[in-house]
Formats: C-alpha cells, structure tokens, sequence
C-alpha cells in the first residue's frame, strides 16, 4: 500500500537569493538567473527562476513522500516561467500501482504550481518498494 | 542556430565522485529536511542531484556546445532521471560520459519553429555498470521569449 499523500510543499515569495542558492549549488551559472542587464538583453523583464530548481521542490516533496532510496525515475517537463515573488506549490497523485521485474512499483504524476494557479513544471516520478513490499 | 550534425557526438569519460556535503548543500537548496540526505551517515542523493555533473564535466566532456544552442534563446525543455536501483550513495566514485541523441524543430503553439535537442549522460559504478542516466532536452526558439503571464 502507498502512503498517504503528504500536504503539498509550498514555498516563497521566491527571493533572487534562493535562485543564487540553487544556482551555486547546482553549478548552472547561466547570469539570465541572476544578472538583471543580460536578463533584460535576452527580453525577459527580470531574471527567471531556474526550472531545475523548481523539479528540486517536486523531487523534495515526492522523496518526503515515497522515499529517497526508492525513487526509480524523475521526469520533468518545464511548462511556465517563474519569476521572484513567486509562491510555489508542489504536490502530486498516485497515477498506477503494478509490478514490474518481480517488484512493487508506483508511478505519481507531480505538478508544480505558481500562485496564479498556472503550472510552472509537470513531472512523473516511479518508486519500488522495499524489502518488505510495502511502498513507504 | 542549432547544429543537425551534433546528434551523435560523445564526450570525453569523465568521473564524477557523489561528495556528502554536496549532498547537504543540494538538498538544504531544494527545500528538503529529509533525513535521508542530511543525517544518513551515507547519504543517497537527491533524484535532480546529477545536474551536478557541471563540476565535473571539462570542455572535452561536454558535447552540449556542439548542439551550438544560443544562449538567449535557449531554455532547458525537459529533464529524467533514471535509477537502476537505489541512487549513487556518497563516496561513489560515478564515471560519465554525455551524448547527443536527437535534435528536431516542432511549430511552436504560438507560431515559429521550435529546436530541441537531447543529451544522455551514462553513469557507471566502479564496478562498470550503469546505474544512473540524465536525459536532457533543450529547446531553442526562433524569436524572442514572450512576456510572463
């Protein structure tokens, strides 16, 4: 049986110190995250959050959820841009549980919201069970 | 403009050694408080954490810039991860070599053509066997970014 599904990981307003956070510590220093002049060179209006940070808050909310080690798969899909200020919500569903090579597996949709209800990243993460079956 | 002749170029190998303190600065920037990455004495990493390969990956192992992608006009489309099995744990010695799969145009919802591109990264254990690979799809498009809804 699947745990039940966590209240959903909400956080910000997104602070141009939480994208240098991630950028640092993911070594994407592409200055369209941080640096205001070429931001605005390339049309955006301010520089943008980085979408793998945003697939960080999925893959943090999913792996509270169903585990750190039984994660199998993590596929994201960037659909809107996010910008500071942005208060992000980041929860998911069960889409199927089978079994597969002799293993209990779940796949989970997961969706990653800014707080205009659009959806900045979609994803789709497969978790196996453990030892005992039992799926978290 | 993208490069067509870029699909099925390879790196250089490259190693890549998963660090647990990067581990805690990866996790403690994405949100988590899991003690799973922040109190494991041998910590799995983050399913994302592989993007970390940029520390690692020199010029002669990264064929993305072959794809020649601009940079202002370059987002990151899509992204996978893949474990065959429980991931790298802290102290594994990965050795990684990056791709290019795949590129193609698609006509953009709202007008103008659209390139994608794709690099897979390999990651084997010491023992030689594949136990990660990233999957990246980058899309290039044809005029400026729109405004933000």
């Amino acid at each position: 049986m699947t745990a039940p599904v966590p209240p959903p990981l909400v956080v910000g307003p997104i602070t141009m110190t939480d994208i240098v956070r991630y950028q640092g510590a993911s070594g994407d220093m592409n200055p369209i995250h941080h640096d205001e002049a070429f931001a605005r060179h390339a049309g955006f209006p301010s520089p943008l959050a980085l979408g793998m940070m945003q697939a960080g808050m999925l893959a943090t909310w999913a792996t509270d959820w169903l585990g750190a080690d039984r994660i199998r798969r993590f596929r994201v899909r960037f659909v809107e841009q996010v910008w500071p200020g942005d208060i992000l919500t980041s929860s998911g569903t069960v889409a199927r549980e089978y079994e597969e090579d002799g293993e209990q597996r779940v796949d989970v949709e997961l969706v990653c919201r800014r707080q205009t209800g659009g959806v900045a990243v979609l994803g789709w993460a497969t978790f196996c069970a453990d030892e005992r079956g039992a799926l978290s | 403009m993208v490069d067509h002749a870029a699909v099925g170029r390879s790196g250089d190998w490259f190693e890549m050694e998963i660090e647990k303190g990067k581990i805690r600065e990866f996790a403690q920037a994405t949100w988590s408080t899991n003690p799973s990455y922040l109190a494991d004495p041998s910590p799995v990493c983050e399913p994302t954490f592989l993007t970390t390969m940029i520390f690692w990956q020199g010029p002669s192992s990264n064929p993305w810039h072959e794809v020649a992608m601009d940079q202002e006009r370059g987002l990151h489309a899509e992204q996978e991860f893949t474990f065959f099995g429980a991931p790298p744990r802290a102290g594994t010695r990965l050795k990684a070599r990056s791709t290019i799969t795949d590129v193609f145009e698609k006509e953009g919802k709202r007008g103008g053509t659209l390139t994608f591109a794709v690099m897979v990264t390999d990651f084997l254990n010491e023992n030689g066997v594949l136990v990660a690979q990233s999957k990246m799809t980058g899309v290039e498009t044809s005029r400026p970014p729109e405004e933000p809804s």
